[in-house]
């Protein structure tokens, strides 16, 4: 297992690959991206349980399913530093005849991805039915997701958090990348969603919250604390405390780099407060 | 001209639901998912055989198809049920990304498609559905005729790897196909052989052409008719084999006009044998409430309505 030190650095480099993927082609979601690295790297490096090499029906091993697709460069990232793919193919981000299409796809045939994402709200579903089918197969290996907090402004959401709580789907732990933030501003802003932890425990879930979103050792120790909640008859949910656009001071707290790509000086500025740890591709 | 006859009728949906029964004792992998429409939709039987292998999702289509898409990982096959209307347009966009595009071994299985479902009215009786399907890329779209077609179809989808639509209906309607027929996807079935005109028929349409061929040959015109069970792929070389012969084709379909059976026709033909062409189907409209009977004839969706048409069409030659 790697330790806390190898874990940032692993994180600092996923920046790197985030920013660099987006910079290239002008286009891309870093935002989201960079609020998600830590829990990205967490889940493939520390917590779920992963074979080698990657078939489509992931016997035998933890699965995981990205349902806010538009934050593929932190998921291309680490899925390639990961060992799915070749890590030099992140230069093919977003370009034509690609495997790493804007949103992640089944389509072109990319290992490490299970079902295409982007249309928002589909992705607890899927998640659901692939732990429904780990059930018939009598394993006992668990099921992931990651959902954005606009996301759940959807209402399949809704109907899956209440599918999973009623029919005790409870080797599944979905997680809400809980920033705040959405296109149009704050989730205040555009539509208020209130209390999560109380809609989510009304539903029927249990819920724990990470604070610090942004930190490996609470993302692992709250991950490790979802894991053991699993089993016992409920589905869990984390909320994921995190900071939009993280790790590179003038993305951060702000909206404004959902969808936007940095120009050259500003990606100088971001990679020269992320340096190189991995290697670059 | 061969005599058509049937001893019994029954309404399509049974041969799905028997079809299903008859998976759940042979391929273990086969689960089923049903919104809230267990009775309509026959599931009845599987269910009570393979309660594990039922999953009840309650009123909420899109995490039905969902839920469906995420259970091929792991080997599953699954058969979704629920109405037509709530199968297709409801639930467009998780069919399009989760199932199609992700290219997952679902079974979308459609109950009380279009006109036939009778007094519930136009909220329910989707006409667009089979243009919703063929649309998307890597979609087979199949629209069996009777109870045994439908049977049999039920049976060889679980065996076709790829998303496939399955399409049927509520009304009873005779049973007039072999109940040991192999059920080949793609591939049409030649009904009736004739000179003067092509009737391509699908669903519900394939008896009442069988009907109008009737009535035609009375009048001293032969029919080739073409049971089109599958909607897409189409079976483009028995239609071309068949319009080389005839001169001219008349489909039939209970859909609209606008993205049905016609459409795919039509667009074969243009390309590689430019035919006289008239459409039996709904014109750009919703349906309402009655009696099937009542509203197929309303809508022109019957025996008549090709009889009409075929007439036409060959005045057009």
């Amino acid at each position: 297992m790697p330790n806390t030190q190898q874990l940032e650095d692993f994180v600092t480099q996923v920046r790197r690959d985030i920013i660099r993927q987006v910079h290239k082609v002008n286009s891309g979601h870093p935002g989201g991206s960079l609020g998600c690295a830590e829990f990205f790297v967490s889940l493939y490096q520390e917590i779920m349980d992963r074979n080698d090499g990657f078939d489509m029906d992931g016997r035998g091993e933890d699965l995981f399913f990205l349902s806010n697709g538009h934050i593929s460069p932190v998921y291309y990232s680490v899925l390639a530093r990961s060992g799915y793919f070749p890590v030099e193919e992140l230069n093919t981000f977003r370009l034509i005849n690609s495997r790493l299409q804007g949103h992640p796809t089944t389509h072109e045939g990319l290992p490490g991805i299970r079902i295409a994402s982007g249309s928002l709200g589909q992705g607890m579903s899927v998640a659901i039915g692939s732990a429904l089918s780990k059930k018939l197969n009598g394993e006992d290996h668990l099921v992931y997701s990651l959902h954005g907090d606009g996301e759940l402004q959807e209402g399949q959401i809704w109907e899956a958090a209440m599918y999973a709580a009623g029919k005790k789907v409870d080797n599944l732990i979905s997680t809400i990348d809980y920033n705040g933030q959405q296109i149009d501003g704050s989730t205040d802003d555009v539509l208020p969603m209130g209390d999560l932890k109380a809609k989510f425990e009304a539903f029927g879930w249990d819920v724990l919250e990470i604070k610090e979103g942004n930190s490996i050792p609470a993302v692992v120790a709250g991950l490790k604390e979802a894991k053991s909640r699993t089993g016992k008859g409920k589905p869990v949910c984390v909320l994921l405390h995190t900071v939009m656009g993280n790790g590179i001071d003038f993305m951060m707290h702000t909206h404004a780099w959902h969808g936007k790509a940095p120009n050259d000086e500003q990606l100088a500025i971001g990679l020269a407060q992320n340096l190189e740890t991995l290697g670059d591709y | 001209m061969k005599t058509y006859t049937y001893t019994e009728k029954k309404d399509t949906r049974s041969g799905f639901g028997a079809g299903l029964a008859e998976l759940g004792k042979t391929n273990e992998n086969v689960v089923a998912l049903c919104a809230d429409l267990i009775g309509s939709l026959k599931m009845d039987e599987f269910i009570k055989n393979n309660p594990e292998r039922f999953f009840q999702i309650g009123i909420a289509e899109a995490n039905m198809m969902g839920i469906a898409a995420g259970l091929t990982i792991g080997g599953k096959i699954p058969f979704t049920g629920t109405f037509a209307n709530f199968s297709t347009g409801r639930v467009y966009d998780q069919i399009r990304q989760s199932i199609a595009y992700s290219n997952k071994n679902v079974k979308i299985c459609a109950s009380h498609a279009g006109l036939t479902l009778g007094e519930d009215g136009a909220t329910h009786q989707i006409l667009e559905d089979i243009g919703l399907m063929k649309m998307l890329p890597g979609m087979t779209v199949i629209n069996p005729c009777d109870y045994n077609q439908t049977k049999a179809a039920t049976i060889a989808i679980a065996e076709f790897e790829g998303p496939v639509y399955l399409r049927f209906g509520r009304p009873s309607v005779p049973i007039f196909t072999p109940d040991d027929q192999k059920f080949e996807i793609g591939k049409a079935v030649q009904l009736q052989e004739g000179a003067d005109v092509t009737i391509i028929a699908t669903g519900h349409l394939v008896w009442e052409s069988l009907l109008a061929a009737e009535t035609l040959y009375a009048q001293g015109i032969s029919a080739d008719v073409i049971n089109i069970h599958t909607i897409k792929p189409l079976d483009d070389e028995a239609i071309l084999k068949s319009v080389r012969k005839t001169g001219c084709v008349v489909t039939a379909e209970e859909h609209n006009v606008l993205g049905g059976l016609g459409e795919s026709v039509a667009r074969v033909l243009g390309q590689q044998h430019p035919t006289p062409q008239e459409f039996v189907g709904t014109n750009d409209t919703f349906g309402e409430s009655g009696t099937p009977a009542q509203l197929m004839e309303k809508y022109g969706l019957n025996a008549d309505a090709v009889v009409k048409a075929v007439q036409k069409v060959i005045k057009r030659k």
